[in-house]
């Protein structure tokens, strides 16, 4: 635990000083490059917003409106057999969507449960093991221009499912009910 | 299809709110989340500025292309399609990395720096290459050996153990990202037999 909370910290750090020190080691203009490589980090964020605005909008409504709710009380009696806590679904089906949505829903979820609790320990595994699916195609689909998805979605959809089910298995396994 | 999901999400959300008389808040939502979108935007220039310009160092140093080097025959299993000396294959180790160590902020630059590298590899082509598609999916189901975020959510709850979930965390995203791949090669095949890409 200490070495993973050290390395988290120095991470950065150390990989800014090895990136300074090969340059001018290879005698390459450090800060010449870096602001040139830096131009690029504006446009690339400004072309971002309309991509991330166009998603988020679309996502929110979907959400305000009641929609969401209303297909997962649909989907809530599938799951219960197999041994899954009703509560846990609402963030499976969200967390590919939005990620800032479902931090919320774990964040609910452990104040009410408990963050030792099967539930809390299974959304923040949750949580933790995959990205933000839409997010992801969207940034990085919409950073180089490309509008068509290909198989990318149905590809990152079909990961987030095994992801979910394997936390439940491990958590299920290594910690118990 | 992302044409049909956006729409869908928006005339079912409109439609709800006629239903549920939910129309109130889809109007507070709606700006809401076009502020959102601004604002993270405008909170990534800063990151990206700073790592694509530390970056523009490492590329020109030969830092990437000796990193693309070293993972050589892994990286060609999964991007047989990208020349092992391209530095698109160093972009896309630097940035699984960084995902690695739940630096979201600082893989997404050199996510992107590695699609720009890959469209080039395509020919600027609007469509995306096969290559691609295995990198957004190697994305979203990324390795994770440090869910940051988590983890302080569980301390500001009290957890007699906050990072206990470490474990399990990386067993489940190791395990998806393994089937993310197996399932962009079953997906790439079944394209392969359309005669399509």
């Amino acid at each position: 635990m200490y070495v993973i909370q050290f390395l988290s910290l120095w991470l950065i750090p150390m990989v800014i000083a090895c990136i300074l020190l090969h340059g001018t080691y290879k005698r390459v203009p450090t800060y010449e490059a870096f602001v040139e490589g830096g131009k690029e980090g504006i446009q690339i964020a400004f072309s971002l917003i309309p991509y991330l605005v166009g998603m988020l909008v679309a996502v929110s409504v979907f959400r305000a409106s009641g929609a969401l709710d209303f297909f997962i009380s649909y989907i809530k009696p599938l799951i219960i057999p197999f041994g899954l806590p009703p509560e846990v679904v609402p963030l499976a089906i969200i967390r590919p969507i939005s990620g800032t949505a479902s931090l919320g829903m774990v964040t609910d979820l452990i104040a009410t449960y408990g963050p030792d609790s099967f539930i809390g320990r299974l959304a923040s595994t949750i949580q933790g093991s995959t990205e933000t699916t839409l997010y992801v195609l969207t940034v990085y689909f919409g950073a180089v221009g490309i509008r068509k998805m290909g198989d990318a979605l149905k590809v990152g959809l079909l990961a987030d499912l095994v992801s979910f089910i394997v936390s439940f298995i491990i958590v299920l396994w290594m910690f118990g009910k | 299809m992302v044409n049909l999901i956006w729409v869908a999400l928006l005339l079912i959300g409109l439609m709800f709110a006629g239903i549920n008389g939910t129309i109130k808040d889809v109007n507070e939502a709606m700006f809401q989340g076009a502020k959102e979108a601004v604002t993270i935007s405008i909170g990534l220039i800063s990151v990206l500025v700073f790592w694509l310009g530390l970056m523009k160092i490492a590329e020109r140093s030969g830092l990437l292309s000796f990193f693309a080097h070293l993972f050589r025959p892994i990286a060609k299993k999964i991007f047989p399609e990208v020349p092992s000396d391209h530095p698109a294959l160093g972009y896309i180790l630097s940035n699984m990395i960084a995902n690695m160590f739940g630096l979201g902020n600082a893989a997404t630059p050199l996510g992107i720096k590695a699609m720009e590298q890959l469209k080039q590899l395509n020919g600027q082509k609007d469509e995306p290459s096969r290559s691609m598609i295995t990198f957004v999916a190697l994305n979203t189901a990324s390795i994770t050996l440090i869910p940051a975020t988590v983890i302080s959510i569980r301390m500001t709850y009290h957890s007699a153990s906050p990072g206990e979930i470490i474990g399990t965390t990386f067993v489940a995203s190791l395990i998806a990202t393994i089937s993310a791949i197996m399932i962009d090669r079953a997906f790439y095949i079944r394209r392969r037999k359309k005669g399509g890409m």
